[in-house]
């Protein structure tokens, strides 16, 4: 098993990474399977992700699509947002390893549970927009 | 900052110096078949002779013919619990006793044999990774065949009381066998003293060529064939000899266990000043018994980190570390050794294993000290686990 270079260099240097104090919208999620979780936090302002932060405990792959995604978010607009698919995260990163398929799957999803903290914030139901957040298929084949 | 250190002897070992070039000769010059019977057939048997013998000598088997060459670790295991167990079968006794963290090579040999109606019984190994003699006795049954006990375990070093177990078999007339893998060339292994049936060990542990190994049966027991084929092995293990390969094997042992004692002494300091210099950090644990531990192998956990990025932090400033976290391997379960050891799935996904030879130095450990705490400083604080546990304490 062997990383490309894009996800060693996202691992060794990831961007975005800390705490955000002031976030507009926090969503954790976690892969009961591996225990690996990841944290993501973003500020919106006029339906654009203007800053974005993540916080993850897992694997390298884990921390590299944490990174990625946040990278593919930033300065973008919330639908746009809305549309990232861990394949894109994957496809940015030039491909993961087969059993590591599923950390990307983690990353789209702490980026829409940021985006369902955030709607309910607003007082609004995040689940006609978002959709719901469930455990991704690539964790039940393992 | 371009040194490198290797710290996964335990994974395999470099070939020594004086392996290799006891091996050079028998790929290109005494290439022959010993079964031939032409002078150049006749230079190769003389040398498997003489690296039987030698091995026979640094393991005190009673005579050389007590080995058996095989390919190594894995076959050895293989081969002395599925022969035992067909020896058994023969008496009607259907039931194994091993342990909860043995290797993959015992562990998955039972399954099968389970799939194929034994009965196993699996020790626990105890937060200290240790068997209790009493729970061996205590599970030893009319129909049990064989016991099957490691020397020492591959992940967190743990040695067994090997001569208690065999004792304790023996007593309920219960052949014993025992994967040496990690302790030959490690430790002094005596199979007369230790009175154990069958002892597997394999040459890449102990800066021998990887590909071989050899299964020590004591005399009279007449163990089936696990390969089949040609006369090889008095007919016990089938195949043309890997005449290079025991050779090598040969020659890193009778090195390895010239100096037992020294390296031992020197390994446990070093050992034990990476541990105490480790277990500053917060919230770290050393995992499995300080003292009834091979000489090299440090293993800790680090709350609130995961193994894979652990290693490969590592692995960016030159150490080479292993896990017991099984990411590394492919699979997304959390080591069975440390589960064994009864640790949480999250903690044992996030253990670090250093494992030592000859070949390392004080400085080795010097650089392990000085790089591996700010990495895990750098991971808890991406890590919103570390972030938890730490608001957690506060409460
Ligand atoms: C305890 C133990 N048993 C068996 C094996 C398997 O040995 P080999 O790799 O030679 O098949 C190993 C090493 O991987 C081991 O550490
Ligand atoms: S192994 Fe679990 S997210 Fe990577």
């Amino acid at each position: 098993m062997a990383y490309s270079e894009k996800v060693m260099d996202h691992f060794a240097n990831p961007r975005n990474v800390g705490e955000m104090p002031d976030a507009d919208g926090i969503g954790e999620v976690g892969n009961s399977k591996c225990g690996d979780i990841m944290k993501m936090y973003i500020k919106v302002k006029d339906n654009i992700i203007t800053d974005v932060s993540f916080k993850t405990f897992g694997c390298g792959a884990a921390i590299a699509t944490s990174s990625m995604a946040t990278e593919l978010v930033k300065g973008r607009s919330i639908d746009d947002a809305l549309q990232l698919t861990n394949k894109a995260v994957m496809e940015a990163l030039d491909g993961l390893p087969p059993v590591k398929v599923h950390c990307s799957v983690l990353a789209e999803q702490a980026i829409k549970a940021a985006l369902s903290d955030y709607y309910t914030k607003q007082g609004i139901d995040p689940e006609p927009i978002v959709g719901k957040i469930s455990e991704c298929e690539e964790c039940h084949l393992h | 900052m371009s040194e490198y250190v290797y710290a996964d002897n335990a994974a395999t070992t470099r070939l020594s110096d004086a392996a290799f070039e006891a091996m050079k000769p028998y790929f290109t010059e005494y290439f022959g078949n010993p079964s031939s019977l032409y002078k150049l057939g006749a230079a190769s048997q003389r040398a498997v002779d003489k690296a039987r013998e030698d091995i026979a000598g640094c393991i005190n088997a009673p005579r050389p013919t007590d080995v058996y060459f095989v390919s190594g670790g894995s076959e050895a295991d293989n081969w002395a619990i599925k022969g035992a167990a067909e020896l058994g079968l023969k008496k009607g006794k259907k039931h194994i006793i091993s342990s909860r963290f043995e290797h993959h090579a015992v562990l998955h040999t039972l399954e099968y044999l389970e799939k194929h109606g034994y009965e196993v019984t699996l020790l626990e190994v105890h937060e200290d990774g240790l068997v209790r003699p009493e729970e061996l006795e205590a599970a030893i049954r009319e129909d049990t065949a064989l016991v099957t006990i490691m020397f020492a375990n591959n992940e967190i070093g743990t040695i067994q009381p090997i001569k208690e177990l065999a004792e304790i078999a023996h007593k309920h007339g219960v052949l014993f066998h025992t994967d040496a893998v990690q302790a030959v060339g490690t430790v002094e292994i005596d199979v007369q003293e230790l009175g154990v049936d069958m002892l597997s060990m394999s040459g890449h542990k102990f800066h021998g060529p990887k590909g071989v190994g050899a299964l020590y049966i004591k005399k009279g027991i007449r163990l089936p064939s696990l390969i089949h084929g040609g006369a090889q092995e008095r007919g016990m293990r089938a195949g043309t000899e890997n005449i290079a390969g025991v050779v090598g094997m040969a020659a890193a042992l009778k090195e390895a266990v010239e100096n037992i004692p020294e390296r031992n002494a020197r390994l446990t300091k070093m050992r034990d000043r990476l541990i105490d210099g480790l277990s500053v950090i917060d919230r770290s644990r050393v995992n499995g018994d300080r003292v009834h531990r091979l000489p090299g192998n440090v293993n800790m956990c680090f709350e609130g980190i995961e193994g894979e990025s652990l290693l490969l932090m590592l692995d960016l400033k030159g150490i080479s570390a292993s896990s017991g976290s099984a990411c590394t391997s492919g699979s997304l379960d959390p080591s069975h050794v440390l589960l064994a050891l009864g640790l949480p799935h999250e903690i044992a996904h996030g253990s670090l294993r250093l494992t030592f030879s000859d070949e390392n130095t004080e400085e080795d450990i010097d650089r392990i000290l000085s790089v591996l705490p700010p990495i895990v400083e750098r991971l808890r604080s991406m890590s919103p686990l570390w972030e938890k546990i730490v608001n957690n304490s506060k409460d």
